[in-house]
């Protein structure tokens, strides 16, 4: 009786896995393009990443990449422990924990005025602020150059209300919080756009119920729509902060990480490093970078499963 | 009601003076554009160009090579989208469709590498590349771009939905995996593969670091990298140049974005910033 059973099972079994044996074939042939591509051109650097961050490797070693020395956790120590990767570090922070609560607040700000029940501009409102984020950072460098210089747009708006503005990219004080200006205006669109979706999907009954409960606009705010509106705000946050983690392009563009390395980000030391040729040591500064990234990420991932 | 009335009158004026202060870098960038460089520089400073002039938008067609850097920087787009829409689209149904071993471990490395930034990867990337003998070149510019483990994951997430009902009367009938794939998900598929697109070519037109370090020769500039180089280098105080090409390259994906916002902003929750 049992043995009969099994027989059966393993027939069935049998023609199961025939089947899964093909889909199987059928399946990696239909990945097969993706598969090699991603092995080259992400897996392999990714490992070999790791391998270089433990060499002497250089410029000079590119056509013979295994002839080098390991050196263990060598040029790891040696980032870590110059000022320079120190200085980026810092500035790399500042521009998050900055940017990061104005963006959100910014973005935050425009959802709710754009949920208020406001109809007729609506389209055009959003439009407005989303359109900076699909600009090249490297083009929209170019204009707030041109808007920060001394005689620039924003000097000379602020002339007329009779403020005399600094040379905002050439100044060590005001050189960083120029570019956070710029990030600020280039990413509260994106939060504009979450945050709203977030707002939408806020049921209309609970929003009923508080205002029945005699809530005011305020209260309604603080005690029902933010509340609601948390896992969103901080997955927009986490979102943001893995992009300002990076930031890189404007700087090159605009300061050249000046004056006096004061917007000398975490990317552009390890750009720099890559630039002398120093590929192991860049490999490390970039695997450092990658651990806080990933730490971020793993927050956003964990978000992102709790509000699904 | 009056209260009302005011607090959504005040909601307007806040709004539209955030608006004009949102727009004003654009207008000041076309403005500043059609100066000439004595004007940029003058003083007292002028708002509204006092003699309008194309120059800055001739030399980049004559003097530099305006139509190299556009033509290499559509050319790396298109191609980039193009594989990323078919490649990633034929992950995408094996893993949402499919029954096949190792599927677990496939779906797993896709998501994981979602989070790693081009930072990571760009020095071994520069190694593999300039062993394979390809650096300064469309292959070195498309090939690492030409799958994206994001688009696989949107990709296999919009394909979860079709039924499998519809591909399983298709296989009853005896067509092939590939006639499904093509005939029945394909066209299924429209709304993803729009946003897909159109997220992977902006993603390509404003990519800067790895062109940056892969082209070597003028010939092989995009559009962000020649006018990167040229404002750090010897157009560095030519606004009026410098404005031109950042009209040049914001203007085509603006229009693209004011024609196509729809597929825009729904890309944004699912691929987050780029």
């Amino acid at each position: 009786m049992r043995a009969s059973h099994d027989v059966r099972a393993r027939r069935a079994g049998g023609a199961n896995s025939e089947r899964r044996r093909r889909q199987t074939l059928i399946a990696w042939l239909f990945t097969a393009p993706f598969v090699v591509v991603f092995a080259v051109f992400m897996i392999l650097p990714i490992a070999s990443s790791i391998g270089f961050s433990f060499t002497d490797m250089t410029a000079q070693d590119i056509q013979s990449p295994f002839n080098v020395d390991f050196v263990g956790f060598e040029q790891y120590a040696n980032v870590l422990s110059d000022p320079e990767f120190q200085n980026a570090a810092w500035v790399t922070a500042l521009f998050v924990i900055v940017g990061i609560p104005v963006t959100v607040a910014l973005g935050l700000g425009l959802a709710l005025a754009l949920n208020s029940g406001i109809r007729r501009l609506r389209p055009i409102y959003r439009v407005a602020f989303y359109a900076p984020v699909v600009t090249s950072v490297v083009a929209v460098s170019v204009i707030w150059r041109y808007i920060l210089a001394r005689d620039g747009l924003l000097n000379m708006v602020l002339a007329l209300v009779g403020v005399e503005g600094p040379d905002w990219l050439n100044s060590t004080t005001w050189a960083l919080p120029s570019l956070i200006l710029m990030a600020v205006w280039r990413n509260t669109g994106t939060l504009m756009i979450i945050f709203l979706a977030g707002l939408q999907a806020i049921p209309t009954d609970v929003r009923e119920a508080a205002e029945m409960d005699g809530a005011g606009r305020w209260r309604r705010l603080r005690s029902v729509t933010l509340p609601l509106l948390r896992p969103t705000m901080l997955l927009g946050s986490v979102l943001i902060s893995v992009g300002y983690l990076q930031f890189f392009e404007e700087a090159f563009v605009m300061t050249q990480g000046g004056p006096l390395s004061s917007t000398l980000s975490m990317t552009y030391y390890t750009f720099n490093t890559f630039g002398f040729g120093d590929f192991a040591k860049a490999s490390a500064a970039s695997y450092i970078m990658f651990v806080v990234i990933a730490a971020v990420s793993i927050l956003q991932f964990r978000l992102l499963r709790r509000s699904t | 009601m009056t209260k009302l009335l005011s607090a959504r009158a005040l909601t307007y004026v806040v709004l539209t003076a955030g608006l004009v202060a949102w727009l004003a870098p654009f207008a000041w960038m076309v403005l500043g554009s059609f100066k000439t460089q004595d004007e940029i520089f003058a003083d007292p400073p002028t708002w509204w160009p006092q003699s309008p002039t194309g120059g800055n938008f001739t030399r980049w067609l004559t003097e530099l090579n305006f139509g190299t850097f556009f033509t290499n920087s559509l050319v790396v787009a298109v191609i980039t989208v193009l594989g990323n829409l078919l490649f990633c689209s034929m992950v995408g149904y094996a893993l949402a469709k499919m029954d096949f071993a190792g599927k677990r471990i496939l779906l797993g490395v896709v998501l994981v590498t979602i989070m790693v930034p081009g930072v990571v990867t760009f020095v071994p990337l520069f190694v593999i590349v300039a062993k394979m003998g390809i650096l300064d070149s469309y292959a070195a510019l498309v090939l690492p771009f030409l799958t994206q483990p994001v688009g696989v994951f949107l990709m296999r997430q919009f394909m979860l939905d079709i039924p499998d009902s519809l591909l399983e009367a298709a296989r009853i009938d005896g067509a092939s995996e590939l006639r499904i794939f093509t005939r029945i998900v394909l066209p299924l598929c429209g709304p993803a593969l729009a946003t897909l697109g159109i997220l992977t070519f902006l993603g390509s037109w404003n990519n800067f670091l790895w062109p940056l370090v892969a082209s070597q020769t003028e010939e092989m500039y995009t559009l962000p990298v020649a006018l990167s180089l040229y404002s750090t280098g010897q157009y560095a105080t030519d606004y009026g140049t410098l404005l031109a090409g950042a009209v040049l390259i914001i203007t085509p994906i603006l229009a693209l974005f004011v024609s196509l916002q729809r597929y825009f902003v729904q890309g944004i929750a699912t691929m987050g910033l780029k």
